[in-house]
């Protein structure tokens, strides 16, 4: 019989409610009252309670089953009694399957590795509307994931299902009180209005609405400004693609199709098919039981179950057996017709059949080619069904997956009837459930099967973790007089030698050269200019690739071993864009480039440090000068790090003093960063401590007796020493100062690290006007580390504010011994110049990467701050006394 | 505190002593300390008499201190929007 009275789920225009008078105002207060009571009491209950409650009301819900499918289809008088019995076990059943053994009290999920677990936490009370089409089927499921998830849930069914819907509501009620739930855990309202579905919508006790019905009752939801799940409307395409198993395909069509009359809005509604089995699928359809409908009878059909205004079905149709809906349209069939089936040729509102029908009337489609039949398919998904359920029957795996991909719904049901398909857990893994997330397109939050995490509040306990840390070095360091010696163990057909001209003209390269296995072929690589340069680089590689080296010695200074690094970079992996591997990084682990890596080493590279300062022979740095840009470009991977490194004091015995000065103070400022660096670690602080002691003890010796060997050795060592420290715990503010501030007037890298280091000192031993973000440090030690630092130089003073005094004295008196300039003043750069320069020398200070690992994070103001105690010199800095005043 | 009466809860015995309490405060002083530290759960009855008792204690200007409440009862009460008609003590 066809159904007379109005659905009222399906599209109308939003009807403004009733104002509501205070006794219902009173009533509804009441049962909101009841529900947030109910759901405190719930929120002290353990899991073990909580699943001794869930599963009586399974039982109770599988016992009820039929009843209430009866119930069910006397009150709406749609679909089918036993399709409902299903329905209410699936409800049950499926979804006590899916739960029964998950957590959703406390901790409910662990990850150890990662340290985090989640925690639920309930959202309360719960306002669920209920829709005419599944009613008591979804009230079952609904109050199993509530208990489940210890929430109190306020229902509103349908007008047309109140009653069915009210005894399931009781049923569940009293099984889940009778086994220890809450008083007032679930309530109806009675008699429910618009007014009454919106003043409980907007009230601030409801956590959450869940709305399952037709849009109208959806978007209500969501315009009420509460978080809301809501299920949006159906229109499930199916491709029927000619690989498909016909006989299969088409049973699960008519199994879904039919199932409860086609209620389910995740059934079958346009069937593509592929041309070359079109006929023989519609043939499998009539001998199966449907009825195929001519032209003209498809004409008659779709001007009776299709709203020609709208666009959209005729509520009467909803839910009625295909016999009736025949019979209503004066089609012939017989009096077992299962479904009719109306051939359709295209989308859209000129033909009005390929829009959601809920009741067994499909459309089907010939499709010429593979291409129009996935057109055709996504021309259905967006004619109402976005979001929500699409099927498709084939073998062919390409075919599945490219259909998946074009395809805009939550659901994509392979093989397997789409109904019952997108209910989850009978045909398929998919979660049970009774409530389809569509996603954006269906103007839902999530294209999920609504189940017990959409029912909570997840909590992500994340627990600090332990970074891992690292010290990488070469894993051969070679020092003391003479250690050159050792280039001897070095086999090699080919070594190429990169210099400068004045080393060669010394008579270094002849010294290492000597050294060499004696059947080597040597060629020597002059790098002419004192940094290196894309062009420099470029004439080395071809040098390298010339004479097949598998072996580099960098003679040099920092430039000089930098230039060999790149070379060996770019003669092993010819395609590195080294514009790109210089793109700035936060956390080397997580960076966005990645360094050519597993490659067979060509070569093997030796660093021969000829200054005693920048370390480059144990760095994982690089500094590339690039003069057509105009800037300098730092490369950092520890695949850049020499394999051997040869620290022997005869290369620097004739430093001259201005030198050994310059880069003395390099490596103590190397030290001094890396020490009180947030990267620092056990492993480089005993690096940097050593370091600090060695260039206090012998630097001024070095600067005043060059020819002292035991401390030439010692400066020589300290600056490898130094660098192992920065390789691993990086530098700090006073290297971002001096790049800028060096670049800006030509100073010399140690020198203009000189005259930052007292203001730096005092700058990271203060309280931080902002701390630093990181996850190695474990608060603020700055000033404990250098109060330390003046103990092992024995400077004396009592608190860490004394000692860090102290160290300042201590490192002013050494570089007042080196004779070195004390403040940028003293350089001959006036006032108004240095003025003018400080703007821009703050800003490149502050996009300098090397100030990302210092323990206090540099204002704007403090970096141009810091400038003007650096121009003024002398005792321009002074030290805010930090809290902690006790001794180390 | 010196001064206010204290009034130990017992697990189950909330709503008696509740109306115990409404009794013999009626006549004392302006403070009352209600123990809660020996209990660990509250149910939907218990809830209501404290949204009850702390009717009450407005009507009479009576200052309710609850003392050693557990936390998930703390929240509970939270839950109900009751918490800030009482003050709290370990």
């Amino acid at each position: 019989m066809i159904a007379t009275e109005t659905v009222k789920e399906l599209p109308t225009p939003t009807p403004v409610p009733e104002p509501l008078s205070p006794e219902r105002i009173d009533y509804l207060e009441g049962l909101i009252r009841r529900s947030r009571t109910a759901a405190a009491v719930f929120s002290q209950f353990t899991q073990q309670e909580v699943d001794c409650i869930v599963k009586p009301m399974v039982l109770r819900g599988l016992e009820q089953a039929q009843h209430l499918a009866r119930l069910a289809v006397e009150e709406t008088r749609l679909g089918v009694l036993e399709d409902k019995v299903i329905k209410n076990m699936v409800a049950t059943e499926f979804a006590y399957n899916y739960v029964k053994d998950k957590r959703t009290v406390g901790v409910i999920r662990e990850f150890r590795d990662r340290n985090l677990a989640e925690i639920a936490e309930p959202i309360g009370v719960l306002f669920s509307l209920l829709p005419i089409t599944n009613p008591t089927s979804t009230v079952l499921f609904k109050c199993i994931i509530a208990i489940k998830t210890r929430n109190a849930v306020i229902f509103s069914p349908h007008p047309r299902s109140w009653r069915c819907c009210h005894e399931a509501i009781e049923i569940m009620y009293q099984a889940a009180l009778r086994h220890g739930a809450p008083e007032g855990v679930f309530s109806c309202v009675e008699s429910p209005t618009l007014a009454d579905n919106a003043y409980i919508m907007k009230h601030k006790a409801v956590g959450l609405i869940d709305a399952t019905g037709g849009p109208g009752v959806v978007k209500a939801a969501y315009s009420s400004g509460k978080p809301a799940l809501g299920v949006g409307p159906g229109n499930t395409p199916v491709y029927l693609e000619k690989s498909a198993d016909l006989n299969a395909a088409v049973v699960d069509i008519i199994i879904s199709k039919t199932f409860d009359n086609g209620t389910i809005c995740a059934s079958e509604q346009t069937v593509v098919i592929d041309d070359e089995i079109y006929d023989a699928v519609v043939k499998k359809f009539e001998e199966l039981g449907a009825y195929i409908c001519n032209e003209r009878e498809t004409h008659l059909l779709e001007k009776t179950v299709i709203d020609p205004q709208t666009g959209f079905m005729q509520p009467m149709a909803v839910g009625q057996k295909a016999i009736d809906i025949a019979r209503f349209v004066g089609l012939p069939v017989k009096p077992d017709t299962k479904l009719i089936v109306a051939p359709i040729r295209g989308v859209g509102r000129e033909h009005p059949l390929s829009v959601e029908k809920l009741f067994p009337v499909l459309a089907v489609y010939r499709a010429k080619t593979a291409d129009e039949a996935l057109r055709i398919c996504v021309d259905v998904n967006y004619a109402g069904g976005l979001g929500h359920t699409a099927v498709i029957f084939s073998r062919n795996d390409e075919v599945i997956r490219k259909f998946g991909v074009a395809i805009n719904t939550g659901r994509i049901i392979v093989n397997s009837p789409g109904a019952i398909g997108a209910l989850g857990g009978v045909y398929n893994d998919l979660v049970p459930t009774f409530s389809f997330g569509c996603g954006t397109g269906g103007g839902n939050s999530t294209t999920d099967n609504v189940n017990i995490y959409h029912y909570l509040n997840i909590k992500r306990l994340a627990r600090r973790t332990q970074n891992h840390m690292w010290f990488r070095v070469p894993n051969q360091i070679y020092f003391n007089m003479n250690a050159v010696e050792n280039l001897r163990q070095f086999p090699s057909q080919c070594t190429v030698i990169v210099t400068n001209p004045a080393l060669e003209q010394m008579g270094h390269v002849d010294i290492v050269r000597r050294h060499l296995c004696p059947k080597t072929h040597i060629h020597v690589s002059i790098i002419p200019d004192a940094e290196p340069e894309p062009q420099v680089i470029q004439q080395g590689v071809e040098a390298l690739n010339f004479y097949k080296a598998d072996q580099i010695i960098a003679l040099g200074g920092g430039s000089i071993i930098d230039a060999a690094k790149i070379m060996k970079l770019k003669y092993e992996s010819p395609d590195a864009d080294l514009g790109e591997l210089a793109a700035p990084f936060l956390d080397l682990r997580k960076r966005v480039v990645e360094y050519p890596s597993g490659k067979p080493a060509k070569a093997r590279l030796i660093a021969i440090p000829t200054t005693s300062g920048t370390g480059s022979e144990v760095t994982p740095f690089a500094v590339l000068t690039d003069k057509d840009r105009g800037c300098k470009v730092t490369l950092a991977d520890y695949s850049l790090t020499p394999e051997v490194a040869i620290v022997d004091p005869q290369f620097v015995m004739s430093m001259p003093k201005g030198l050994t000065a310059d880069t003395g103070i390099d490596c103590l400022t190397h030290a001094f960063e890396a020490g009180v660096s947030n990267y620092a670690s056990p492993y480089t602080d005993s690096n940097a401590m050593q370091a600090i002691r060695l260039v206090f003890k012998y630097l001024p010796i070095a600067y005043e007796k060059p020819e002292d060997e035991e401390a030439r050795s010692m400066m020589h060592n300290a600056a490898c020493i130094a660098a192992m420290a920065f390789s691993n715990a990086s530098v700090g503010v006073n290297h971002a100062l001096a790049h800028a501030f060096g670049a800006r007037f030509h100073v010399s890298h140690g020198r203009a690290n000189a005259l930052m280091l007292p203001h730096v000192i005092a700058y990271n031993a203060a309280v931080p006007a902002k701390f630093m973000p990181s996850p190695y440090t474990q608060g603020y030690v700055a000033h404990k580390k250098y109060a330390t630092v003046a103990d092992l130089l024995g400077l004396g003073g009592q608190t860490v504010e004394e000692k860090v005094a102290l160290l300042i004295v201590a490192t002013e008196k050494l570089l007042d011994r080196l004779e070195l300039p004390r403040s940028i003043a003293a350089l001959g750069i006036s006032r108004d110049e240095f003025e003018k320069a400080v703007p821009e020398m703050t800003e490149i200070a502050f996009n300098d990467p090397s100030w990302r690992s210092n323990p206090r994070m540099p204002l704007i103001s403090e970096l141009t701050e810091l400038f003007w105690k650096a121009y003024e010199g002398r005792g321009a800095f002074r030290i805010v006394p930090s809290p902690e005043t006790q001794a180390v | 505190m010196g001064t206010a009466a204290v009034l130990a809860i017992e697990e189950g015995a909330l709503i008696s002593r509740l109306e115990n309490a409404k009794q013999s405060s009626q006549t004392t002083s302006g403070e009352l300390i209600l123990d809660f530290s020996a209990v660990h759960r509250i149910d939907a009855a218990g809830l209501h008499a404290l949204e009850d008792f702390a009717r009450f204690a407005r009507d009479k200007r009576l200052k309710v201190i609850l003392r050693g409440i557990h936390v998930d009862l703390y929240k509970a009460l939270k839950l109900i929007g009751v918490t800030d008609q009482f003050s709290f003590v370990d």
